[in-house]
């Protein structure tokens, strides 16, 4: 669990609908896209299969930084996945 | 300076503060974003729907970090003596203030514009989310293409980043 883990954080509707604001998972070794580790996530529940169901509305952002869905994941990393950004 | 909070501000205090001892200031330029009520056609008093209050959420660290790159791209663009963003997070009620961003700069185009700037990038990359309550529910605000197209008018080439 420790070798493989990373922390992966949910925002607005995504946290809403899988039902949890952070996790840490343990992907298999072939998960090593953050697009490989959604389609991997939505796996996990309902709730998840539900808030992931439509990639395109969903942002990525690796270690706090913005990312596409070919960006590499590594054990450690931290994953957030949340919609289009509404602030200011 | 970025400041990220759950408390109100203070503009006339905050300008004050920027502008005390420096004279190379020639100009400011504030913006500053509220909550508004909606309007009839958005479900607003009329539409029997009105907004009761907003409630903001955001990415602790990332927030900080995109609003810092933000001040920093604007900083490398126009010639500014200071940059404020204050954003708050948590629930707000109609009347109440979200945002506030004040330039300075010795000549009024470069704060009218870097103003707009950071306006215009923080609301399509500085990771927050509104949900609006009003008497049927809660929902979460969608993203709007005017904002976008708002944001990509800054763009320059090359600049395209994941965030849009």
């Amino acid at each position: 669990m420790q070798d493989t883990a990373v922390t992966v954080l949910y925002f607005a509707w995504l946290k809403a609908r899988t039902g949890i604001a952070q996790e840490t998972v343990a992907p298999p070794p072939a998960i090593v896209t953050v697009g490989a580790l959604i389609e991997w996530l939505k796996g996990r529940s309902p709730g998840h299969a539900h808030a992931l169901a439509d990639v395109a509305t969903v942002r990525v952002a690796v270690n706090q930084e913005y990312v596409r869905l070919d960006h590499p994941v590594r054990p450690g990393d931290e994953v957030a996945l949340f919609p289009p950004v509404t602030g200011g | 300076m970025i400041r990220v909070q759950a408390e109100d501000f203070d503009v006339g205090a905050e300008i004050e503060r920027l502008t005390a001892g420096n004279i190379r200031v020639g100009g400011v330029a504030s913006f500053i974003g509220l909550v508004r009520a909606m309007r009839p056609e958005e479900g607003g008093p009329d539409g029997g729907g009105g907004l009761k209050a907003m409630t903001l959420e955001h990415y602790p660290g990332m927030t900080e970090r995109e609003l810092a790159r933000i001040e920093a791209e604007a900083r490398g663009r126009w010639p500014l003596e200071d940059v404020l963003v204050i954003h708050r997070y948590g629930r707000l009620e109609p009347g109440e203030r979200i945002v506030l961003v004040v330039t300075l700069s010795a000549h009024r185009q470069a704060a009218f514009e870097s103003c707009a700037f950071l306006m215009d990038w923080l609301k399509t990359k500085a990771p927050f989310w509104k949900a609006e309550e009003t008497a049927s529910g809660t929902s979460w605000v969608d993203a709007r293409a005017t904002d976008t197209r708002a944001a990509e008018r800054w763009e320059t080439s090359g600049g395209n980043r994941a965030a849009e």
